[in-house]
């Protein structure tokens, strides 16, 4: 009987459907309440029982956070301060992450290790001498205070991901560049990057997503209104007795468009990236 | 094109490794040489020295005439085709061959023309714009040589392009390989592990071993008068047999295992150094085709062995017998699989076609006693003299 081929919808129904259903559910529901919210009028919002739909429909959330609190402000803060540190991390990743790889030098793996040992530190731990130094530098309040920052904790991932890419590529491929005469840039740039795109495309991905995301160096070094990044921004709306979850809604889901729309068009590559590796060849 | 000329080159690596031994070898402009040795005998070491992508420990290296140890790849004006290809998967056809002349900044029109020349000598030409992706194997292997003909290097070097084929491609593009190299007629150094590529293709072969050069010449002469065991052993498939003899009284008989085969005068007038050896250990060497079945009422030397196999080839039988001498097996010739399973005292023998022959039969085989081969013992060096 277990051996019967199911017919119709109930072929559908299996192990692996389910659980795929249920995962789905648990990041779409929460998404989908997001923007549902972000359209509701501020009386919807808290009404019991809550209205599955953005009854009635408002983009009242959305205008509020852009002319009420400054938001555009944020997005374009955000905007600097992490494509700045995403490209620092990808130029300095990529010819760290060639030499670690590539070139004949000595210590490769202790420095290996300690770019690891770096990339899982806690952030906590060393905000209160950053703020020192930030202090001292007269960075506080300014975008470098963030790019820096950002740039040394986001660059060990990026060298470590951009290494084991590079070792992927076959050595000859570079001798032959050598026979045929390009100096070690140009094979760089016209041998090795072109093949090493996924790769960057992951570093790139995951650096952009830490910087965009990143809230407690943010809060900490930058405390002007005109330097505030998206999640700060975004925490301090309000005041001491009201919260205004649909203006928070409404910024929320113009936050997550950005990296929605990059990891939609780079899909592929951040997949094969990440699995890049774990199957030879 | 250039005449390549290597001066005692010695190859250490840091590690300690000795990797190339003082190898001296001269290669005429134009001339098709093949650096051929079993796995880590140093051959690819050597040719990966003359190409400038690994430095040389001392030694003079002279390409043109002119010194080139301090050279980079780019100022010896070489081209290199690798076992693996090495295509740039991101270029088209087009684009690969003509990565190297593109770095000369040479003029679209005329990169264009050269790169369209060597497509249809090579018969690409239909897949220029193309990926390698999108290539057989043997397309791939076409674009890797044109990639090295675009650019009319002084010397070709080739590291083993071939074996990443199938059996029969290999035989075609062996062909096509040395058509190539004729019509463009470029100093060629090509390395590899197949005693077979080396016989057909080699203008001269260069048989190497450990590191060190076991000998030099056309592949006619090497497979007829090997300097020692190894190369007696590595040239020619199947391989020469080889046992351990005594030498009889006079100089007029060898013993191989209990049976004496009669040494004519003719045999010591060439090789008079024979007498030395008398009443000693030798090793003596037969090839394949050097031990016929015997026809009825002949009356020269023979050897009788005891049929184990028998592959019929259709032109000619090959017989797998043993006879109860010692056989011997140089080193590294052979690999480590195919020398373990060499029974004590086996042999091969080329056989006609008609003979009727079967596992299990004594056969008696003609010996070609002037084509038998004597070695040392101990040195493994042939006695020719």
């Amino acid at each position: 009987m277990r051996n019967r081929k199911r017919t119709g919808w109930h072929r559908y129904v299996n192990g692996v459907s389910i659980s795929t259903l249920v995962t789905a559910l648990f990041i779409i529901v929460p998404l989908y309440w997001l923007i549902a919210t972000s359209f509701k009028n501020p009386n919807s919002i808290g009404s019991s029982p809550p209205s599955l739909g953005p009854t009635p429909f408002s983009g009242g959330n959305y205008s509020n956070a852009f002319v009420g609190y400054d938001f555009g402000i944020y997005f374009r803060n955000s905007v600097i301060v992490t494509i700045c540190a995403t490209a620092l991390v990808l130029a300095l990743g990529t010819l760290a992450g060639y030499a670690l790889g590539r070139l004949p030098m000595r210590g490769k793996f202790t420095t290996m290790v300690i770019l690891l040992m770096i990339s899982v530190f806690p952030a906590v731990a060393v905000l209160a001498p950053l703020y020192l130094l930030m202090r001292n530098l007269g960075w506080l309040n300014s975008y470098q205070a963030l790019i820096l920052p950002y740039t040394a904790f986001n660059l060990p991932f990026a060298i470590w991901i951009l290494r084991n890419y590079f070792l992927g590529i076959p050595k000859e491929m570079e001798e032959t560049g050598r026979i045929d005469g390009a100096s070690p840039l140009r094979t760089i740039w016209s041998i090795v990057l072109p093949q090493a795109l996924p790769g960057l495309f992951t570093a790139g991905i995951f650096c952009f997503t830490a910087c965009w995301t990143e809230f407690l160096m943010a809060l900490t070094f930058n405390s002007s209104n005109n330097f505030r990044t998206i999640p700060v921004g975004i925490a301090e709306f309000g005041g001491n007795f009201q919260v205004p979850y649909g203006t928070i809604f409404a910024a929320s889901v113009v936050a997550v468009v950005p990296i929605g729309i990059l990891v939609f068009i780079f899909r592929k590559f951040v997949i094969s990236g990440l699995t890049s590796g774990a199957v030879k060849g | 094109m250039a005449p390549v000329s290597l001066e005692k080159i010695n190859k250490v690596y840091e590690n300690g490794f000795h990797a190339v031994h003082d190898l001296s070898l001269d290669i005429a402009d134009g001339e098709f040489m093949v650096l051929v040795g079993p796995s880590g005998c140093g051959k690819t070491t050597a040719l990966r020295m003359v190409a400038g992508l690994e430095d040389i420990t001392s030694g003079i290296l002279r390409i043109g005439g002119k010194e080139a140890n301090d050279e980079t790849p780019k100022q010896r004006d070489i081209a290199m085709v690798f076992q693996n290809y090495a295509l740039y998967p991101h270029m088209t056809v087009a684009q690969n061959i003509g990565f190297a002349l593109k770095l000369r900044h040479l003029p679209k029109d005329e990169l264009n023309a050269k790169v369209k020349d060597a497509a249809e000598i090579l018969g690409l030409t239909d897949w220029l714009d193309r990926k390698p992706g999108q290539l057989s194997g043997g397309q791939r292997q076409r674009v890797a040589m044109g990639r090295a003909i675009v650019r009319e290097p002084s010397v070709f070097l080739m590291d083993e392009p071939l074996s990443n084929l199938d059996a029969k491609l290999r035989v075609q593009m062996r062909a096509e390989v040395q058509r190539i190299q004729r019509r463009i007629g470029v100093s060629t150094i090509y390395v590899t592990h197949d005693q077979v590529e080396a016989m057909t293709m080699g203008d001269r072969v260069t048989v190497l071993r450990d590191g060190r050069l076991q000998q030099v010449g056309t592949p006619q002469y090497l497979y007829d008068n090997p300097d020692n065991i190894f190369v007696a052993a590595f040239i020619g498939s199947p391989s020469m047999n080889l046992y351990d003899a005594n030498l009889g009284a006079g100089a007029r008989s060898v013993k191989i295992g209990s049976q004496e085969v009669d040494l004519p005068e003719s045999v010591l007038l060439a090789r008079p150094a024979l007498r030395g050896y008398e009443g000693k250990k030798l090793v003596v060497g037969l090839r394949p085709e050097h031990l016929p079945a015997e026809s009825p009422g002949s009356t020269g030397p023979k050897l009788v062995g005891e049929v184990e196999l028998v592959e019929a080839l259709g032109s000619e039988q090959v017989v797998h017998f043993t006879i109860d001498a010692n056989r011997v097996l140089a080193e590294g010739a052979v690999d480590k699989d195919e020398a373990a399973a060499v029974k004590h005292g086996e042999g091969v023998a080329r056989v006609a076609a008609k003979t009727p022959v079967k596992p299990g039969d004594k056969l008696t085989f003609a010996v070609s006693i002037e084509d038998m081969k004597f070695f040392d013992e101990a040195t493994g060096v042939a006695i020719r003299e």
